[in-house]
């Protein structure tokens, strides 16, 4: 049960673009079409995954014993860089087909602050591996969600005659106040 | 101070103004600026942080190859983000717990990773010393200013300073996450607007 709280608190209540905003910059910049947010949401979803498992493993193994929890922004921001490049090399030789679709949003990944942020948050609310990979699991989609429902509202929007002082950033930014305050009236559903 | 330096000095603080015209680091512009001194609070960390990494980065740039050469400015930048984030936690605790996790964060802040490769890894010290400044500060300005419009409207008050009577009802949606993308958008159009004017 406690699972389950924390899963849908993180993709409607707490969701991680519109009410954390965390990872704005993917956000507004590859939500055009919707087949590249779903690409760049499955991206962010396994390299999230991924990279809270190992920064937990390596905070609660390493850092914490040794008193060394002032590392652990250093220490978190190189473990997901070279976890990218990894991932990145690792899809280029096993799955080309893979590569093609998501590869060329892995170096976007790299400063995406949501990554890093949910790999601090994980060890900041104290959770274990398990309740942690559940929170990220449960970010990751609310992050994919989000994206995916702001990139169908872009789509129309393509076609819709906008006041000339709107056009390019100011109408994106107008139709994500308006999907936040959507998201808004899930917060009722959190104790 | 020469023509060059001048420019460099100012490039950041209004014709290319890393929030409002190239719209950079936006999770910590939307993510702060609930109220003006947040804004400021979050502004200076980030100005602090761009300043120590772009004359660092200048220093080292010749020694660093070229290959691992982000990883390394990452490096130097998340050093310098440990640095004020345990000065803000010993001296500023109040603030350090209303900014909460956007501190680490910005290490991921794309404006300093960004001048860092555009600017301090091809030029001198001095140079990207004004440069660092000078973004730092239009950085700064563009958070306390959101910050402030936020405050207003949502709290009725500026800095913490109330001007309106308890009773009063504020459009508490402004101080909401909706509020910093309406607050940020209409910001936007003004700019957009003052630009094309000139």
């Amino acid at each position: 049960m406690a699972y389950i709280m924390i899963f849908i608190t993180a993709v409607f209540v707490n969701n991680i673009i519109l009410s954390q905003f965390l990872g704005i910059c993917p956000f507004l910049g590859v939500s055009k079409k919707i087949s590249t947010a779903v690409g760049m949401g499955l991206a962010v979803m396994f390299v999230m995954t991924l990279s809270t498992i190992v920064t937990f493993l390596i905070y609660y193994t390493f850092l914490q014993p040794y008193d060394l929890k002032f590392m652990t922004t250093v220490t978190f921001i190189l473990v997901i860089a070279s976890l990218v490049q990894m991932v990145e090399l690792i899809i280029k030789k096993t799955s080309p087909a893979l590569y093609q679709s998501l590869g060329i949003f892995l170096p976007l990944i790299t400063t995406n602050c949501a990554v890093l942020g949910i790999a601090l948050l994980t060890i900041q609310k104290n959770y274990t591996l398990l309740a942690g990979i559940c929170y990220t699991l449960a970010s990751a989609t609310g992050f994919t969600l989000a994206i995916v429902i702001f990139a169908g509202i872009r789509e129309r929007l393509e076609h819709a005659e906008i006041p000339k002082a709107l056009k390019g950033t100011p109408i994106v930014l107008i139709s994500a106040a308006l999907l936040s305050m959507a998201f808004m009236g899930f917060a009722g559903i959190s104790y | 101070m020469n023509k060059k330096s001048l420019e460099n000095l100012t490039r950041g603080i209004f014709k290319e103004n890393p929030t409002f015209v190239m719209l950079l680091g936006m999770c910590p512009t939307l993510g702060v600026s609930t109220s003006a001194i947040n804004g400021l609070g979050m502004g200076l960390a980030t100005a602090f942080v761009l300043i120590l990494s772009n004359i660092g980065i200048s220093m080292v740039k010749n020694i660093i190859p070229d290959i691992i050469r982000i990883p390394s400015f990452i490096v130097i930048i998340a050093s310098f983000v440990t640095v004020i984030e345990m000065l803000m936690q010993a001296y500023l605790p109040q603030l350090y717990a209303a900014l909460g996790i956007y501190i680490p964060l910005i290490v991921v802040n794309c404006i300093i990773l960004g001048r860092a490769e555009a600017f301090a890894s091809k030029n001198n010290v001095w140079q990207s010393f004004l440069d660092a400044v000078g973004m730092g500060l239009g950085f700064t300005m563009a958070l306390t200013f959101l910050g402030a419009i936020r405050e207003i409207l949502g709290n009725g008050s500026l800095f913490g300073w109330s001007f309106v009577s308890d009773e009063t009802p504020t459009m508490l949606l402004f101080i909401m996450p909706p509020g910093a993308f309406l607050a940020l958008a209409a910001i936007i159009i003004a700019v957009n607007k003052l630009r094309g004017a000139k």
